[in-house]
């Protein structure tokens, strides 16, 4: 188990997907949550439903936009785990939140010990993110 | 406000910005004296229902308000192919002017007259925009994500976070260009150095060490654009040529830029060979940007391929003459949008050319074309040539 802090609270459970270079969510992934960014190293992999991993965001500020659009089409991921603080991405899920009702869980924690091949699970109140896996 | 005092709509317009404070530990806030909307870009369903939401419960901005680039062009609307996207486009811009904002419809809001003055707080969105005003205007912006630049232009208000603060806008890292030597006297020089610091930097404040005086504010627009489009830069320090840069910097990291870095780039961001089109004018061109491609394209044989220039809407009403210098010469002018946000560009063109670092990093990704990199001139030759032509 792992504690981190809540930028937008929520639950979720799914299995991990860890970026390996910074990802905007805007010119990086499309509406179907595929990443698209023809320089990213994991062109191609499907964000959807995951338990997404990444040190920050990236570039353009339009990726509160882009988020927050896939979590009203249920293509966003199912939570994601930071390891700094970053403004635009919780501000994606909290206009989500206004509008939808949908709450994706964003979290920043010390990540490393979460296991690729894991059912994560995150609990992020205001107060605080708990974080537990299982392995299959 | 938060109370709703001011009304429903400013309310959640402060929600916003209060949860913003509170993530990025802000004290308070500060007011603001002008803000940069970029949310009239639409992005799906959600774009046209935050805006509507805020129109709906009675929201208004309270300072001076400009418009980052939309999905359309209203002054040329049959440039956009999309039928859906040209009329959702339109509506989210109509929804924006209504909330108040001025219906600028530019990327390069630093080109118009009112520019905010060194160490105004202002809340601006587009990443552009903000590594602009931060660096060469001195003014002081976070980077603002969609939905937050419109919060702030309705509260008059913004975190005191981030850039805003003195303490956030000391450099971390030098960049030593003079080995660069004259190579920092051509224009593509600085797409391409802004796209190499930015990779090297990702999120911090390079200072630039060399660049020589006579540098335009074209050329540092394309340096910060490209810098924040392949990092996170939203401030840069120019030594000896932008308002906050240090004069001492001798314990901060140090690495040389050579030609032979600039050139590994310029490769990085190109194919060549095939030419289906070309786009210059990313971020939007300035009046003299526009007045240079008319002197080169104003003689000469005729393109051989589609020449699309971007710019805002008031540069256009600028031009006079000079708009039928271009659009005689075969270029198609595209105000209020750019050729990589929206469906200008015909899907079966795969090979566009760009002088522009930033439009080589996204469109690949956005509108699924193999781009390439060249100077202005190099992008004239090339249309001329209906291949890619490079001077070196």
């Amino acid at each position: 188990m792992i504690q981190g802090r809540t930028l937008h609270p929520g639950t979720a459970t799914g299995e991990p997907i860890r970026l390996t270079a910074p990802l905007s969510f805007w010119g990086g992934t499309d509406e179907h949550g595929r990443i698209v960014d023809a320089h990213h190293p994991q062109r191609g992999a499907v964000l959807t439903g995951r338990i997404l991993l990444m040190e920050s965001g990236r570039g353009s500020s339009s990726a509160s936009s882009v988020l927050a659009e896939q979590i009203r089409a249920r293509t966003a991921p199912a939570a994601i785990i930071l390891t700094r603080p970053d403004p635009i991405i919780p501000l994606g899920a909290l206009v989500a939140a206004e509008l939808y009702n949908l709450n994706l869980p964003v979290v920043v924690a010390p990540y490393d010990d979460i296991p690729d091949h894991a059912l994560v699970h995150i609990d992020a109140t205001p107060a605080r993110a708990t974080i537990t896996w299982t392995t299959a | 406000m938060l109370g709703g005092r001011d009304g429903e709509g400013v309310a959640l317009a402060m929600r916003v910005i209060v949860g913003q404070a509170r993530i990025s530990d802000a004290p308070r806030l500060v007011e603001i004296t002008s803000a940069h909307v970029d949310s009239c870009l639409y992005h799906g369903q959600v774009s046209l229902d935050f805006a509507h939401r805020l129109g709906d419960l009675g929201a208004r901005v309270r300072v001076p308000t400009t418009l980052n680039v939309g999905s359309m062009d209203l002054i040329h609307p049959a440039l956009v192919r999309d039928q859906e996207l040209a009329t959702a486009g339109r509506e989210l811009m109509t929804a924006y002017v209504d909330l108040g904002c001025t219906p600028t419809f530019t990327c390069a809001p630093y080109q118009l007259p009112n520019r905010p003055a060194l160490g105004e707080h202002i809340a601006w969105a587009e990443s552009n925009a903000i590594v602009f005003a931060n660096s060469v205007l001195g003014a002081r912006t976070d980077r603002y994500g969609d939905f937050l630049d419109v919060c702030a232009a309705i509260t008059g208000r913004a975190p005191y976070a981030g850039l805003q603060t003195t303490e956030a806008r000391q450099g971390t890292v030098v960049f030593d260009c003079r080995p660069l030597g004259d190579f920092l006297h051509t224009e593509l020089a600085y797409p391409l150095l802004g796209h190499h610091i930015g990779s090297v930097v990702g999120a911090g404040i390079p200072v630039l060490v060399g660049i020589p005086a006579d540098v335009t504010e074209d050329d540092l627009k394309a340096l910060g654009a490209a810098a924040a489009s392949a990092g996170g830069v939203a401030l840069f320090h120019a030594v000896d040529i932008t308002p906050e840069a240090p004069r001492e910097f001798a314990d901060l990291p140090t690495s040389e830029v050579d030609l032979a870095t600039l050139q590994r780039v310029r490769r990085e961001l190109s194919t060549t060979g095939e030419l289906d089109a070309v786009s210059v004018g990313t971020p939007h061109a300035s009046y003299a940007e526009c007045l240079r491609l008319a002197e080169l394209v104003a003689d000469g044989p005729p393109f051989k391929v589609p020449f699309y220039l971007s710019t805002g809407r008031a540069t256009r009403g600028r031009l006079g003459p000079t708009l039928e210098v271009l659009e005689n010469a075969g270029v198609t002018v595209v105000v209020d949008t750019c050729t990589y946000v929206t469906a200008i560009l015909s899907p079966d063109w795969k090979n566009v050319m760009t002088n522009s670092g930033k439009w080589a990093h996204y469109a690949p990704g956005n509108i699924n074309v193999n781009a390439v990199l060249g100077s202005l001139a190099e992008c004239v030759a090339s249309a001329r040539a209906g291949q890619v032509v490079l001077d070196s």
